[in-house]
């Protein structure tokens, strides 16, 4: 019983997460702030409901964790997944003079001359 | 209790997938376009491991497995397509 109402709150909260990261895809309003909601809440997400499916097949007696692979794959990944399209906005939706000007004679370490794409 | 709580989760699960599917068709970007298909590979991986937990099988954790690296590989190569031209240099 107390398993249950475990699966049950862990199942709604993945899906509250993953319908938080597309509300948020399609609700804000600019690229940058875009990238936010994806990245982090539909990860989250996913990873609770891969949570729920080990705890439910752990409490059903044929325990696996196949799943934690899955959870540590997308969570190694989304993060550079995040960077490459944050890169994307950078060079393709708003030029460098947008950006605020970096400390001293630092520069932004993607418009770096040496892996300068143009 | 756990079947209401699955039925919630496909629902929550499918209306995210339209509503990236909305960004994908009007998002003004490029960039927009390859965060929304990314969203709906992780989307898709949810729907796959709510089918693994409804039907109590082991089998579609290889499925969602090969569909998070498909959808790594896909968005790191069409993110670096668009950043250079060109996907191995």
């Amino acid at each position: 019983m107390l398993i249950d109402i475990l699966i049950t709150f862990i199942l709604l909260c993945g899906a509250f997460f993953i319908l938080v990261g597309s509300f948020g895809l399609l609700k804000l309003d600019t690229p940058m702030s875009r990238l936010h909601a994806p990245t982090k809440a539909s990860t989250l997400g996913v990873g609770s409901l891969l949570l729920a499916s080990i705890i439910n097949s752990f409490a059903n007696g044929d325990g696996s964790l196949h799943e934690v692979l899955v959870t540590a794959f997308l969570f190694v990944t989304a993060p550079i997944t995040g960077n490459f399209i944050a890169k994307v906005h950078l060079h393709r939706g708003r030029g460098k003079e947008d950006l605020p000007a970096p400390p001293d004679e630092a520069t932004w370490a993607t418009y770096n001359p040496d892996n300068d794409p143009n | 209790m756990i079947d209401f709580a699955l039925y919630v989760a496909f629902g929550a699960v499918g209306l995210s997938q339209l509503l990236a599917m909305v960004r994908l068709i009007r998002g003004p970007h490029i960039g927009d376009r390859i965060l929304s298909l990314d969203t709906m590979v992780v989307n898709a991986i949810g729907v796959i491991i709510l089918i693994g937990f409804a039907w109590g099988t082991q089998m579609y954790f290889e499925s969602a497995m090969i569909i998070a690296m498909l959808g790594f590989v896909s968005s790191v190569a069409l993110a670096r397509f668009v950043l250079r031209g060109d996907i191995i240099e």
